[in-house]
């Protein structure tokens, strides 16, 4: 390594040239291993979702992707049409529209938290939640993924609509350890409660976004089946 | 800078990472991901392997830069190269399993601070051959393997009655909860340094016994 002799000022061009040319060449290399793994990489996400969604949808047998469209009304997903606002519709082997997967993301205790969870049209709850993308902390937030009492919480979770079909009926509402007495409620995980507080958050977001235009546009679903 | 160190046998530039300077059970380095992401043995070689390969790639490319890089920004530069090959390892993580990625979450990137990196880009691969470097990188990064699958497998024996999700026990066994927590993290941590230390100090003793009268020098 090159040092400038004491009590000379140290020439800027090397430092530039160093710097510049490191900087190039990292940056070449994450392009390329991006390019060669990026479509994998679409794959697996892909293969995760279809996977989640029979898991938090159990009664399905197929499912088909939507759309929304103009924010009111749903289409089937075309190719290239673009990955955000989609939901993901369930049907059993008659084909019959058994429920909803939505995704939803949220802000947990180190990055964003993205899940799927199912809604079952028959009773108006959430049916399962399966945790698509998290940075929780090993051994303590992540316990929103494998906790099996704060799983239990999504096997018939409270998400009725108000009499005038806009708003929830009740806001999903997080509660500490032990003391939930609604079915809305959630229970949270003692040693992460940070992590199972935006879990609660984030499907009372997204079960208030979603359902009221769910409910209003049954129709778009039924017949879709693939 | 005096740029070249007095050369030393290959292997003992491999074989001292495993033992005699340990990452984990001797310089203790990298204790974050050692700790946090050590609950699984699946988890723990992993992490270890991730680690590996990236002290193996910057070790490489700071050892070839060494005489382009000047100075007073050889840190800065380090830093680049380490977070590039974080983020290679991190693409390869996802294309290999999305669970895996999952289950190590933060401390993929994390990984571009671990000291145990930075510390032999900078004290070792800055000065050396790339040979040298190689063989620097490889040692100490299966030292940092092999620490982190001990603290893994006595995790998960202990903790979940399993290897590699393998159960071990029978279906009635009630797995010690602490161990898979970050408590049993520090609690398996100090017993591997115990039974290290004492280890060290017993063969010391005895190669102290071996030595002539009068001879200077210990030998650890």
């Amino acid at each position: 390594m090159s040092a400038a002799p004491p009590g000379e000022q140290p020439r800027v061009w090397p430092m530039y040239r160093a710097m510049v040319g490191v900087g190039l060449m990292c940056g070449l290399l994450i392009v390329g291993v991006f390019q060669w793994t990026g479509p994998r990489i679409a794959r697996n996400r892909a293969e995760a979702l279809e996977r989640a969604i029979f898991q938090v949808l159990p009664a399905a047998r197929s499912s088909t992707t939507f759309r929304l469209v103009d924010g009111e009304r749903f289409e089937p997903r075309g190719e290239g049409d673009a990955a955000d606002s989609l939901v993901h519709a369930g049907y059993d082997a008659e084909g019959e529209l058994v429920g909803l997967a939505l995704e939803g993301r949220g802000m947990g205790y180190q990055d964003v938290i993205h899940v799927l969870f199912g809604y079952a049209f028959a009773d108006e709850t959430v049916v399962g939640i399966r945790v698509l993308e998290s940075r929780e902390t090993p051994g303590l937030g992540d316990r929103i993924e494998t906790d099996p009492g704060f799983l239990a919480n999504f096997d018939a979770l409270d998400v009725r609509l108000d009499e005038s079909g806009s708003a929830l009926a009740h806001a999903i509402e997080p509660v500490k350890p032990g003391e939930k007495t609604e079915a809305w409620q959630v229970d949270g995980i003692t040693g992460a409660t940070i992590s199972s507080v935006a879990i609660a958050n984030i499907l009372d977001q997204s079960a208030a976004f979603w359902i009221p235009r769910i409910r209003a546009r049954l129709d778009d679903f039924r017949g879709a089946q693939p | 800078m005096s740029d070249e160190s007095v050369p030393t046998p290959g292997t003992d530039e491999f074989v001292k990472g495993l033992w005699r300077e340990n990452p984990v059970f001797v310089q203790v380095l990298g204790m974050c991901p050692a700790l946090a992401v050590s609950n699984t043995a699946r988890n723990a070689l992993a992490m270890g392997l991730a680690t590996l390969f990236v002290l193996v790639g910057s070790n490489l490319v700071v050892s070839s830069l060494r005489h382009f890089v000047p100075r007073q920004v050889r840190i800065a530069t380090y830093i680049l190269v380490i977070a590039t090959f974080v983020t290679v390892v991190d693409y390869a993580i996802q294309a290999i399993s999305l669970d895996l990625h999952k289950a190590l979450g933060a401390f993929i990137s994390l990984i571009v601070v671990n000291c145990l990196i930075l510390g032999r880009a900078e004290a070792f691969a800055s000065r050396n051959h790339v040979g040298t470097a190689l063989l620097d990188a490889l040692g100490m990064g299966t030292g940092f393997v092999l620490a982190l699958l001990s603290l893994g497998a006595v995790r998960e024996i202990l903790g979940s009655g399993s290897l590699f999700g393998v159960p071990l026990f029978h279906e009635g066994f009630q797995g010690w909860v602490v161990m898979i927590l970050p408590a049993g993290g520090f609690f398996t941590l100090a017993g591997w340094l115990l039974l290290f230390n004492w280890l060290r100090e017993r063969r010391a003793t005895r190669l102290a016994a071996l030595e002539p009268v009068g001879a200077t020098g210990g030998g650890r």
